[in-house]
Protein backbone atom coordinates (compact mmCIF):
# COMPACT_ATOMS: atom_id res chain seq x y z
CA UNK A 1 0.00 0.00 0.00
CA UNK A 2 1.49 3.42 -1.18
CA UNK A 3 0.63 7.07 0.55
CA UNK A 4 -1.06 7.71 -3.31
CA UNK A 5 -3.95 5.24 -2.22
CA UNK A 6 -5.36 6.41 0.90
CA UNK A 7 -8.77 8.43 0.95
CA UNK A 8 -6.74 11.62 1.34
CA UNK A 9 -5.44 11.27 -2.50
CA UNK A 10 -8.27 11.52 -5.57
CA UNK A 11 -11.58 11.74 -3.25
CA UNK A 12 -13.08 14.21 -5.78
CA UNK A 13 -13.07 10.73 -7.73
CA UNK A 14 -14.31 8.40 -5.76
CA UNK A 15 -17.43 11.06 -5.23
CA UNK A 16 -18.12 10.79 -8.45
CA UNK A 17 -17.77 7.62 -8.92
CA UNK A 18 -20.08 7.45 -5.63
CA UNK A 19 -22.62 9.82 -7.41
CA UNK A 20 -22.50 8.30 -10.37
CA UNK A 21 -23.49 4.74 -8.77
CA UNK A 22 -26.22 6.61 -6.50
CA UNK A 23 -27.49 7.70 -9.89
CA UNK A 24 -27.60 4.17 -11.27
CA UNK A 25 -29.49 2.86 -8.31
CA UNK A 26 -31.84 5.48 -8.37
CA UNK A 27 -32.79 4.72 -12.17
CA UNK A 28 -33.02 1.35 -11.19
CA UNK A 29 -35.31 2.13 -8.34
CA UNK A 30 -37.92 4.10 -10.45
CA UNK A 31 -37.63 1.13 -12.96
CA UNK A 32 -38.17 -1.61 -10.81
CA UNK A 33 -40.81 0.34 -8.67
CA UNK A 34 -39.19 -0.53 -5.58
CA UNK A 35 -41.12 0.52 -2.22
CA UNK A 36 -39.61 -0.32 0.17
CA UNK A 37 -41.93 0.55 2.85
CA UNK A 38 -43.87 -2.41 0.83
CA UNK A 39 -41.55 -4.93 2.84
CA UNK A 40 -41.49 -3.55 6.19
CA UNK A 41 -45.25 -3.29 5.64
CA UNK A 42 -45.88 -6.76 4.87
CA UNK A 43 -43.10 -8.68 7.14
CA UNK A 44 -45.99 -10.47 8.86
CA UNK A 45 -45.66 -12.40 5.27
CA UNK A 46 -42.38 -13.59 5.35
CA UNK A 47 -43.50 -14.53 8.86
CA UNK A 48 -45.49 -16.99 8.43
CA UNK A 49 -43.53 -18.24 5.80
CA UNK A 50 -40.95 -18.55 8.16
CA UNK A 51 -42.81 -19.98 10.56
CA UNK A 52 -44.47 -22.28 8.35
CA UNK A 53 -40.60 -23.61 7.18
CA UNK A 54 -39.70 -23.72 10.62
CA UNK A 55 -41.76 -27.06 10.96
CA UNK A 56 -40.32 -29.15 8.66
CA UNK A 57 -42.57 -32.58 8.03
CA UNK A 58 -39.85 -34.88 8.60
CA UNK A 59 -41.56 -38.31 7.33
CA UNK A 60 -41.42 -36.80 3.99
CA UNK A 61 -37.85 -37.63 3.98
CA UNK A 62 -37.90 -41.05 2.23
CA UNK A 63 -40.09 -39.97 -0.40
CA UNK A 64 -37.20 -37.19 -1.34
CA UNK A 65 -33.96 -39.77 -1.45
CA UNK A 66 -34.94 -41.12 -4.46
CA UNK A 67 -35.27 -37.68 -6.32
CA UNK A 68 -32.07 -36.77 -4.22
CA UNK A 69 -29.76 -39.72 -5.75
CA UNK A 70 -31.68 -39.08 -8.99
CA UNK A 71 -29.87 -35.46 -8.97
CA UNK A 72 -26.36 -35.80 -7.10
CA UNK A 73 -26.28 -38.61 -10.72
CA UNK A 74 -27.13 -36.39 -13.30
CA UNK A 75 -24.87 -33.60 -11.43
CA UNK A 76 -21.89 -36.47 -11.87
CA UNK A 77 -22.77 -37.72 -15.65
CA UNK A 78 -23.33 -34.01 -16.58
CA UNK A 79 -20.13 -32.72 -15.07
CA UNK A 80 -17.99 -36.36 -16.85
CA UNK A 81 -19.84 -35.55 -20.35
CA UNK A 82 -19.37 -31.75 -20.31
CA UNK A 83 -15.63 -32.34 -18.92
CA UNK A 84 -14.57 -34.76 -22.00
CA UNK A 85 -15.97 -31.64 -24.71
CA UNK A 86 -14.55 -29.38 -22.93
CA UNK A 87 -11.03 -30.59 -23.04
CA UNK A 88 -10.42 -30.91 -26.49
CA UNK A 89 -12.37 -27.49 -26.94
CA UNK A 90 -9.92 -25.79 -24.35
CA UNK A 91 -6.89 -27.05 -26.15
CA UNK A 92 -7.85 -25.22 -29.39
CA UNK A 93 -8.52 -22.10 -27.48
CA UNK A 94 -5.01 -21.18 -26.43
CA UNK A 95 -2.66 -20.45 -28.84
CA UNK A 96 0.39 -22.28 -27.25
CA UNK A 97 -1.42 -25.85 -29.09
CA UNK A 98 -3.07 -23.47 -32.12
CA UNK A 99 -0.17 -21.45 -33.09
CA UNK A 100 -3.13 -19.85 -34.63
CA UNK A 101 -4.91 -16.68 -33.89
CA UNK A 102 -7.89 -16.97 -35.84
CA UNK A 103 -8.79 -20.45 -34.63
CA UNK A 104 -8.61 -19.59 -31.22
CA UNK A 105 -10.46 -16.23 -31.42
CA UNK A 106 -13.32 -18.17 -32.72
CA UNK A 107 -13.33 -20.90 -30.53
CA UNK A 108 -13.10 -18.65 -27.63
CA UNK A 109 -16.11 -16.59 -29.23
CA UNK A 110 -18.13 -19.52 -29.29
CA UNK A 111 -17.12 -20.59 -25.14
CA UNK A 112 -18.06 -17.40 -23.96
CA UNK A 113 -21.50 -17.16 -25.96
CA UNK A 114 -22.16 -20.97 -23.86
CA UNK A 115 -21.08 -19.52 -20.76
CA UNK A 116 -23.38 -16.52 -21.21
CA UNK A 117 -26.50 -18.56 -20.86
CA UNK A 118 -28.40 -18.70 -18.06
CA UNK A 119 -28.37 -21.99 -16.66
CA UNK A 120 -32.14 -22.20 -15.87
CA UNK A 121 -32.93 -20.82 -19.60
CA UNK A 122 -30.65 -23.46 -20.72
CA UNK A 123 -32.71 -25.65 -19.47
CA UNK A 124 -36.32 -24.65 -20.40
CA UNK A 125 -34.91 -24.33 -23.63
CA UNK A 126 -33.81 -27.90 -23.79
CA UNK A 127 -36.93 -29.17 -21.86
CA UNK A 128 -39.18 -27.30 -24.80
CA UNK A 129 -36.93 -29.13 -27.75
CA UNK A 130 -36.26 -32.55 -26.21
CA UNK A 131 -38.69 -33.17 -23.41
CA UNK A 132 -39.24 -33.30 -19.51
CA UNK A 133 -36.83 -35.52 -18.10
CA UNK A 134 -33.58 -36.78 -16.20
CA UNK A 135 -32.02 -37.25 -20.02
CA UNK A 136 -32.82 -33.04 -20.50
CA UNK A 137 -31.33 -32.14 -16.81
CA UNK A 138 -27.74 -33.81 -17.88
CA UNK A 139 -27.62 -32.55 -21.29
CA UNK A 140 -28.27 -29.11 -19.30
CA UNK A 141 -25.38 -29.50 -16.74
CA UNK A 142 -23.03 -31.11 -19.66
CA UNK A 143 -23.56 -27.47 -21.53
CA UNK A 144 -23.08 -25.61 -18.80
CA UNK A 145 -19.78 -27.19 -17.37
CA UNK A 146 -18.85 -27.34 -20.83
CA UNK A 147 -18.43 -23.73 -20.82
CA UNK A 148 -17.54 -23.62 -16.80
CA UNK A 149 -14.54 -25.85 -17.03
CA UNK A 150 -13.84 -25.14 -20.78
CA UNK A 151 -12.58 -21.70 -19.67
CA UNK A 152 -10.47 -23.01 -16.69
CA UNK A 153 -8.76 -25.20 -18.66
CA UNK A 154 -7.49 -22.63 -21.51
CA UNK A 155 -6.29 -20.75 -18.48
CA UNK A 156 -4.36 -23.22 -17.35
CA UNK A 157 -3.19 -24.50 -20.49
CA UNK A 158 -1.82 -21.01 -21.18
CA UNK A 159 0.35 -20.93 -18.11
CA UNK A 160 1.89 -24.00 -18.84
CA UNK A 161 5.71 -24.36 -18.70
CA UNK A 162 6.79 -24.27 -22.61
CA UNK A 163 9.69 -26.26 -22.24
CA UNK A 164 8.47 -29.83 -23.14
CA UNK A 165 6.56 -28.33 -26.07
CA UNK A 166 9.59 -26.81 -27.62
CA UNK A 167 11.60 -30.24 -26.97
CA UNK A 168 8.52 -32.16 -28.78
CA UNK A 169 8.66 -30.17 -31.45
CA UNK A 170 12.26 -29.85 -31.84
CA UNK A 171 12.21 -33.77 -32.26
CA UNK A 172 9.28 -33.61 -34.93
CA UNK A 173 6.34 -34.14 -33.09
CA UNK A 174 2.77 -32.94 -34.26
CA UNK A 175 0.09 -31.15 -32.64
CA UNK A 176 -1.72 -33.81 -31.52
CA UNK A 177 1.27 -35.78 -29.75
CA UNK A 178 2.51 -32.10 -28.18
CA UNK A 179 -1.09 -31.97 -26.65
CA UNK A 180 -1.09 -35.63 -25.79
CA UNK A 181 2.86 -36.03 -24.71
CA UNK A 182 4.19 -32.19 -23.87
CA UNK A 183 0.62 -30.00 -22.38
CA UNK A 184 -1.68 -32.87 -20.97
CA UNK A 185 0.85 -34.62 -18.54
CA UNK A 186 1.43 -30.71 -16.87
CA UNK A 187 -2.54 -30.13 -16.59
CA UNK A 188 -3.95 -33.54 -15.59
CA UNK A 189 -4.35 -32.96 -11.96
CA UNK A 190 -5.67 -29.24 -12.26
CA UNK A 191 -8.17 -30.53 -15.14
CA UNK A 192 -9.25 -33.14 -12.12
CA UNK A 193 -9.47 -31.01 -9.26
CA UNK A 194 -11.66 -28.57 -11.88
CA UNK A 195 -13.98 -31.44 -12.40
CA UNK A 196 -14.64 -31.97 -8.51
CA UNK A 197 -14.89 -28.24 -8.54
CA UNK A 198 -17.70 -27.93 -11.24
CA UNK A 199 -19.13 -30.87 -10.03
CA UNK A 200 -19.83 -28.52 -6.48
CA UNK A 201 -21.00 -26.07 -8.94
CA UNK A 202 -23.68 -28.33 -10.92
CA UNK A 203 -24.74 -30.31 -7.85
CA UNK A 204 -26.11 -26.69 -5.99
CA UNK A 205 -27.48 -25.60 -9.56
CA UNK A 206 -29.23 -28.73 -10.30
CA UNK A 207 -30.93 -28.93 -7.02
CA UNK A 208 -33.20 -25.92 -9.32
CA UNK A 209 -32.98 -27.68 -12.48
CA UNK A 210 -36.10 -29.66 -11.98
CA UNK A 211 -38.22 -26.00 -11.43
CA UNK A 212 -38.42 -26.06 -15.17
CA UNK A 213 -38.92 -29.85 -15.68
CA UNK A 214 -35.57 -30.97 -15.92
CA UNK A 215 -35.99 -33.92 -13.37
CA UNK A 216 -34.37 -34.26 -10.03
CA UNK A 217 -35.23 -32.78 -6.68
CA UNK A 218 -36.37 -29.29 -8.53
CA UNK A 219 -39.33 -31.60 -9.59
CA UNK A 220 -40.56 -31.70 -5.59
CA UNK A 221 -39.64 -28.84 -4.81
CA UNK A 222 -41.59 -27.11 -7.42
CA UNK A 223 -44.76 -29.17 -6.97
CA UNK A 224 -44.42 -29.27 -2.90
CA UNK A 225 -44.13 -24.97 -3.53
CA UNK A 226 -46.85 -24.49 -6.04
CA UNK A 227 -49.45 -26.77 -3.54
CA UNK A 228 -48.57 -24.55 -0.19
CA UNK A 229 -47.12 -27.44 1.74
CA UNK A 230 -43.94 -25.76 3.21
CA UNK A 231 -43.17 -28.31 5.77
CA UNK A 232 -42.14 -30.50 2.71
CA UNK A 233 -40.49 -27.19 0.79
CA UNK A 234 -38.41 -27.05 4.54
CA UNK A 235 -36.99 -30.73 4.52
CA UNK A 236 -36.45 -31.02 0.92
CA UNK A 237 -34.33 -27.58 1.44
CA UNK A 238 -32.72 -29.31 4.73
CA UNK A 239 -31.68 -32.21 2.47
CA UNK A 240 -30.55 -30.36 -0.35
CA UNK A 241 -27.96 -28.22 2.41
CA UNK A 242 -26.68 -30.72 4.18
CA UNK A 243 -26.10 -33.43 0.36
CA UNK A 244 -24.35 -29.98 -1.04
CA UNK A 245 -22.49 -29.76 2.32
CA UNK A 246 -21.42 -33.49 1.62
CA UNK A 247 -20.34 -33.18 -1.65
CA UNK A 248 -18.50 -30.04 -0.82
CA UNK A 249 -16.63 -31.93 1.79
CA UNK A 250 -15.85 -34.64 -0.04
CA UNK A 251 -14.39 -32.78 -3.39
CA UNK A 252 -12.48 -29.97 -1.09
CA UNK A 253 -10.54 -33.62 0.25
CA UNK A 254 -10.11 -35.44 -3.53
CA UNK A 255 -9.11 -31.61 -4.34
CA UNK A 256 -6.51 -31.26 -1.57
CA UNK A 257 -5.17 -35.22 -2.19
CA UNK A 258 -4.81 -34.24 -5.67
CA UNK A 259 -3.10 -30.97 -5.34
CA UNK B 1 8.40 -32.48 -14.87
CA UNK B 2 8.95 -36.49 -13.65
CA UNK B 3 7.10 -39.40 -14.07
CA UNK B 4 5.13 -40.04 -10.83
CA UNK B 5 4.24 -43.29 -9.39
CA UNK B 6 0.85 -44.09 -9.43
CA UNK B 7 0.46 -45.79 -5.69
CA UNK B 8 -2.31 -48.17 -4.38
CA UNK B 9 -4.09 -45.70 -2.96
CA UNK B 10 -4.74 -43.27 -5.82
CA UNK B 11 -5.72 -46.54 -7.70
CA UNK B 12 -7.92 -46.67 -5.23
CA UNK B 13 -9.50 -43.58 -5.78
CA UNK B 14 -9.54 -43.98 -10.00
CA UNK B 15 -11.82 -46.88 -9.57
CA UNK B 16 -13.97 -45.70 -6.99
CA UNK B 17 -14.57 -42.60 -9.29
CA UNK B 18 -15.38 -44.75 -12.39
CA UNK B 19 -17.73 -46.77 -9.77
CA UNK B 20 -19.70 -43.43 -9.02
CA UNK B 21 -19.56 -42.67 -12.45
CA UNK B 22 -21.03 -45.83 -14.05
CA UNK B 23 -23.61 -46.11 -11.34
CA UNK B 24 -24.53 -42.36 -12.07
CA UNK B 25 -25.05 -43.14 -15.69
CA UNK B 26 -26.74 -46.02 -15.39
CA UNK B 27 -29.50 -44.26 -12.68
CA UNK B 28 -30.63 -42.19 -15.25
CA UNK B 29 -34.11 -42.25 -17.08
CA UNK B 30 -33.45 -41.67 -20.56
CA UNK B 31 -36.64 -42.70 -22.04
CA UNK B 32 -37.44 -39.00 -23.07
CA UNK B 33 -34.30 -38.49 -25.03
CA UNK B 34 -35.90 -41.54 -27.39
CA UNK B 35 -39.22 -39.57 -27.95
CA UNK B 36 -36.67 -37.14 -29.52
CA UNK B 37 -36.03 -37.54 -33.41
CA UNK B 38 -33.57 -35.15 -35.69
CA UNK B 39 -36.36 -33.69 -37.62
CA UNK B 40 -37.93 -31.71 -34.43
CA UNK B 41 -34.86 -30.06 -33.90
CA UNK B 42 -34.44 -29.18 -37.20
CA UNK B 43 -37.80 -27.25 -36.91
CA UNK B 44 -36.68 -25.71 -33.66
CA UNK B 45 -33.00 -24.78 -35.17
CA UNK B 46 -35.14 -23.82 -38.24
CA UNK B 47 -37.48 -20.96 -35.98
CA UNK B 48 -34.55 -20.18 -34.06
CA UNK B 49 -32.53 -18.88 -36.95
CA UNK B 50 -35.81 -15.95 -37.85
CA UNK B 51 -35.72 -14.25 -34.61
CA UNK B 52 -38.98 -11.99 -34.27
CA UNK B 53 -37.29 -8.37 -34.82
CA UNK B 54 -40.34 -6.96 -34.77
CA UNK B 55 -40.31 -7.45 -30.66
CA UNK B 56 -36.70 -5.48 -29.89
CA UNK B 57 -38.80 -2.07 -29.92
CA UNK B 58 -42.19 -1.34 -30.52
CA UNK B 59 -42.58 1.43 -27.59
CA UNK B 60 -45.51 -0.41 -25.10
CA UNK B 61 -42.97 -0.59 -22.70
CA UNK B 62 -43.26 -4.92 -22.74
CA UNK B 63 -40.53 -4.78 -25.89
CA UNK B 64 -37.42 -6.78 -25.49
CA UNK B 65 -34.78 -3.72 -25.25
CA UNK B 66 -36.91 -2.21 -21.73
CA UNK B 67 -37.23 -5.69 -20.03
CA UNK B 68 -33.89 -5.51 -20.81
CA UNK B 69 -32.96 -2.48 -19.64
CA UNK B 70 -35.47 -3.94 -16.27
CA UNK B 71 -33.67 -7.08 -16.06
CA UNK B 72 -30.21 -4.59 -16.15
CA UNK B 73 -32.27 -2.64 -13.30
CA UNK B 74 -33.21 -5.22 -10.94
CA UNK B 75 -29.71 -6.91 -11.16
CA UNK B 76 -28.02 -3.28 -9.83
CA UNK B 77 -30.46 -2.90 -6.93
CA UNK B 78 -30.05 -6.05 -6.21
CA UNK B 79 -26.35 -6.23 -6.02
CA UNK B 80 -26.38 -2.24 -4.88
CA UNK B 81 -28.83 -3.17 -1.66
CA UNK B 82 -26.21 -6.64 -1.06
CA UNK B 83 -23.05 -4.65 -1.24
CA UNK B 84 -24.41 -1.89 1.35
CA UNK B 85 -25.67 -4.56 3.83
CA UNK B 86 -23.18 -7.02 3.19
CA UNK B 87 -20.53 -4.65 5.08
CA UNK B 88 -22.09 -4.41 8.63
CA UNK B 89 -22.34 -8.03 8.53
CA UNK B 90 -18.62 -8.33 7.19
CA UNK B 91 -18.26 -6.42 10.33
CA UNK B 92 -19.84 -8.58 12.76
CA UNK B 93 -17.99 -12.15 11.00
CA UNK B 94 -14.76 -11.00 10.50
CA UNK B 95 -12.42 -12.87 12.67
CA UNK B 96 -9.87 -10.38 12.94
CA UNK B 97 -12.15 -7.61 14.20
CA UNK B 98 -13.20 -9.65 17.30
CA UNK B 99 -10.03 -11.12 18.67
CA UNK B 100 -11.47 -10.66 22.06
CA UNK B 101 -15.00 -12.49 21.57
CA UNK B 102 -14.62 -14.74 18.86
CA UNK B 103 -18.19 -16.26 18.99
CA UNK B 104 -19.67 -12.59 17.47
CA UNK B 105 -17.89 -13.73 13.98
CA UNK B 106 -19.06 -16.93 14.44
CA UNK B 107 -22.60 -15.79 14.77
CA UNK B 108 -21.79 -13.19 11.32
CA UNK B 109 -20.69 -16.34 9.63
CA UNK B 110 -23.66 -18.27 10.68
CA UNK B 111 -25.86 -15.56 9.36
CA UNK B 112 -24.30 -15.29 5.81
CA UNK B 113 -24.27 -19.39 5.47
CA UNK B 114 -28.03 -19.17 6.55
CA UNK B 115 -28.42 -16.51 3.69
CA UNK B 116 -26.59 -18.38 0.99
CA UNK B 117 -28.42 -21.66 2.04
CA UNK B 118 -31.26 -21.01 -0.15
CA UNK B 119 -31.70 -20.82 -3.58
CA UNK B 120 -32.50 -17.55 -5.36
CA UNK B 121 -35.52 -19.16 -6.91
CA UNK B 122 -36.75 -19.60 -3.45
CA UNK B 123 -36.36 -16.36 -1.82
CA UNK B 124 -38.05 -15.10 -5.51
CA UNK B 125 -41.21 -17.26 -4.58
CA UNK B 126 -41.36 -15.49 -1.18
CA UNK B 127 -40.86 -12.14 -2.05
CA UNK B 128 -43.49 -12.76 -4.80
CA UNK B 129 -45.64 -13.50 -1.68
CA UNK B 130 -44.25 -10.46 0.58
CA UNK B 131 -44.77 -7.57 -2.23
CA UNK B 132 -46.37 -9.16 -5.06
CA UNK B 133 -45.57 -10.21 -8.38
CA UNK B 134 -43.09 -7.89 -10.47
CA UNK B 135 -39.69 -6.88 -10.45
CA UNK B 136 -39.18 -5.61 -7.05
CA UNK B 137 -39.71 -9.16 -5.74
CA UNK B 138 -36.83 -9.73 -8.33
CA UNK B 139 -35.05 -6.96 -6.37
CA UNK B 140 -35.38 -8.41 -3.10
CA UNK B 141 -34.50 -11.69 -3.90
CA UNK B 142 -31.40 -11.24 -5.42
CA UNK B 143 -30.38 -8.67 -2.83
CA UNK B 144 -30.78 -11.27 0.10
CA UNK B 145 -28.98 -14.11 -1.37
CA UNK B 146 -26.12 -11.69 -2.36
CA UNK B 147 -25.76 -10.30 0.82
CA UNK B 148 -24.64 -14.12 2.03
CA UNK B 149 -22.42 -14.82 -1.03
CA UNK B 150 -20.40 -10.88 -0.79
CA UNK B 151 -20.52 -11.06 3.17
CA UNK B 152 -18.72 -13.84 2.53
CA UNK B 153 -16.32 -13.24 0.08
CA UNK B 154 -16.21 -9.43 2.27
CA UNK B 155 -15.23 -11.82 4.95
CA UNK B 156 -12.48 -13.47 3.83
CA UNK B 157 -10.84 -10.67 2.28
CA UNK B 158 -10.85 -9.10 5.44
CA UNK B 159 -9.31 -11.74 7.45
CA UNK B 160 -6.57 -12.33 4.65
CA UNK B 161 -5.66 -8.69 4.39
CA UNK B 162 -2.54 -7.02 5.68
CA UNK B 163 -2.36 -6.16 9.10
CA UNK B 164 0.47 -4.12 8.87
CA UNK B 165 -0.53 -0.45 7.76
CA UNK B 166 -3.19 -0.87 10.81
CA UNK B 167 -0.54 -1.97 13.24
CA UNK B 168 1.19 1.44 12.17
CA UNK B 169 -2.11 3.67 12.77
CA UNK B 170 -2.74 2.08 15.92
CA UNK B 171 0.99 2.32 16.70
CA UNK B 172 0.74 5.87 16.49
CA UNK B 173 -2.70 6.31 18.52
CA UNK B 174 -5.42 5.90 15.71
CA UNK B 175 -8.70 4.32 17.32
CA UNK B 176 -10.44 1.08 15.68
CA UNK B 177 -12.31 3.46 13.36
CA UNK B 178 -9.71 5.67 13.01
CA UNK B 179 -8.16 2.32 11.69
CA UNK B 180 -11.23 1.29 9.61
CA UNK B 181 -10.90 4.47 7.74
CA UNK B 182 -7.10 4.88 6.97
CA UNK B 183 -6.00 2.02 6.94
CA UNK B 184 -8.13 -0.88 6.34
CA UNK B 185 -10.93 0.62 3.97
CA UNK B 186 -8.34 1.85 1.36
CA UNK B 187 -6.70 -1.60 1.19
CA UNK B 188 -10.10 -3.20 0.68
CA UNK B 189 -12.04 -0.77 -1.57
CA UNK B 190 -10.81 -1.71 -4.92
CA UNK B 191 -11.38 -5.72 -3.97
CA UNK B 192 -15.27 -5.09 -2.54
CA UNK B 193 -15.67 -2.87 -5.65
CA UNK B 194 -13.95 -6.03 -7.97
CA UNK B 195 -16.22 -8.52 -6.22
CA UNK B 196 -19.89 -6.57 -6.15
CA UNK B 197 -18.85 -6.33 -10.20
CA UNK B 198 -18.65 -9.94 -10.00
CA UNK B 199 -22.00 -9.99 -8.69
CA UNK B 200 -23.71 -7.48 -10.65
CA UNK B 201 -22.90 -10.20 -13.69
CA UNK B 202 -24.05 -12.99 -11.59
CA UNK B 203 -27.10 -10.97 -11.01
CA UNK B 204 -27.34 -10.47 -14.44
CA UNK B 205 -27.51 -13.67 -15.54
CA UNK B 206 -30.26 -14.76 -12.52
CA UNK B 207 -32.71 -11.70 -12.88
CA UNK B 208 -33.03 -13.18 -16.33
CA UNK B 209 -34.51 -16.26 -14.64
CA UNK B 210 -36.12 -15.03 -12.44
CA UNK B 211 -39.16 -14.05 -14.13
CA UNK B 212 -40.32 -17.76 -14.39
CA UNK B 213 -41.64 -17.17 -11.00
CA UNK B 214 -43.29 -14.01 -11.86
CA UNK B 215 -40.14 -11.91 -10.07
CA UNK B 216 -39.70 -9.74 -13.32
CA UNK B 217 -37.70 -9.04 -15.76
CA UNK B 218 -36.85 -10.47 -19.34
CA UNK B 219 -37.58 -14.45 -17.68
CA UNK B 220 -41.50 -14.30 -18.37
CA UNK B 221 -41.71 -13.55 -21.70
CA UNK B 222 -39.29 -16.24 -22.77
CA UNK B 223 -40.78 -18.58 -20.74
CA UNK B 224 -44.60 -18.10 -22.18
CA UNK B 225 -42.32 -18.09 -25.86
CA UNK B 226 -41.02 -21.43 -24.87
CA UNK B 227 -43.68 -23.07 -23.48
CA UNK B 228 -45.78 -21.67 -27.10
CA UNK B 229 -42.92 -22.94 -29.01
CA UNK B 230 -42.63 -19.56 -30.72
CA UNK B 231 -39.26 -20.14 -31.58
CA UNK B 232 -38.71 -17.15 -33.24
CA UNK B 233 -39.44 -14.87 -29.95
CA UNK B 234 -37.48 -17.23 -27.95
CA UNK B 235 -34.71 -16.72 -30.51
CA UNK B 236 -34.67 -13.00 -29.99
CA UNK B 237 -35.23 -13.10 -26.93
CA UNK B 238 -31.84 -15.42 -26.11
CA UNK B 239 -30.23 -13.62 -28.56
CA UNK B 240 -31.13 -9.88 -26.44
CA UNK B 241 -29.82 -11.93 -23.38
CA UNK B 242 -26.15 -13.44 -24.68
CA UNK B 243 -25.91 -9.80 -25.99
CA UNK B 244 -26.80 -7.86 -22.93
CA UNK B 245 -24.68 -10.56 -20.90
CA UNK B 246 -21.62 -10.70 -22.95
CA UNK B 247 -21.12 -6.43 -23.39
CA UNK B 248 -21.94 -6.21 -19.38
CA UNK B 249 -19.36 -8.64 -18.82
CA UNK B 250 -17.20 -6.85 -20.95
CA UNK B 251 -17.57 -3.76 -19.09
CA UNK B 252 -17.23 -5.30 -15.61
CA UNK B 253 -13.98 -7.02 -17.04
CA UNK B 254 -12.43 -3.75 -18.23
CA UNK B 255 -13.83 -1.56 -14.82
CA UNK B 256 -11.88 -4.60 -12.38
CA UNK B 257 -8.85 -4.35 -14.79
CA UNK B 258 -8.62 -0.93 -14.22
CA UNK B 259 -9.41 -1.17 -10.49
CA UNK B 260 -6.55 -3.89 -10.06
Amino acid sequence: MKLKDTIHFNWYKNLFVVFLLLVCAGGSAALTGADFSEVFENAGQIGIFMGRLAHPDFSYIPDILNPMLKTLQMSVVGTVLGVLFAIPFAFLATTVVTRNRVVTGVIRFLLDVIRTIPNLLLAALLVAVIGIGEATGVLTIAVFTFGMVSQLIYEAIETIDEGPIEAAESVGANKVQIAAWSIAPQILAQIASYTFYALEVNVRASTVLGYVGAGGIGVMLNSSLALLKYERVSVIILTILIVVAIVDALSEMIRRRLA
Amino acid sequence: MTKQKTSLQQWLIAAAVILVILFSAAGIDYSSLAAFTPSMGLEVLKGLMHPNWGFVYDGSGEDLLSLLLLTIGIAFLGTAIATVLAIPIMLLSASNLWKAHPWVARIGKFVCNVLRAFPELVYAIIFVRVVGPGPFAGVLAIGVHQIGMLGKLYTEEMEAMDEVPVEAVRAVGGNFWQAMLYARAPQLMPIYSSLSLNHFEIAVRSASTLGLVGAGGIGAPLIFAIQARNWAQVSIILLGVIITVFLLDLLTGYIRKKLR
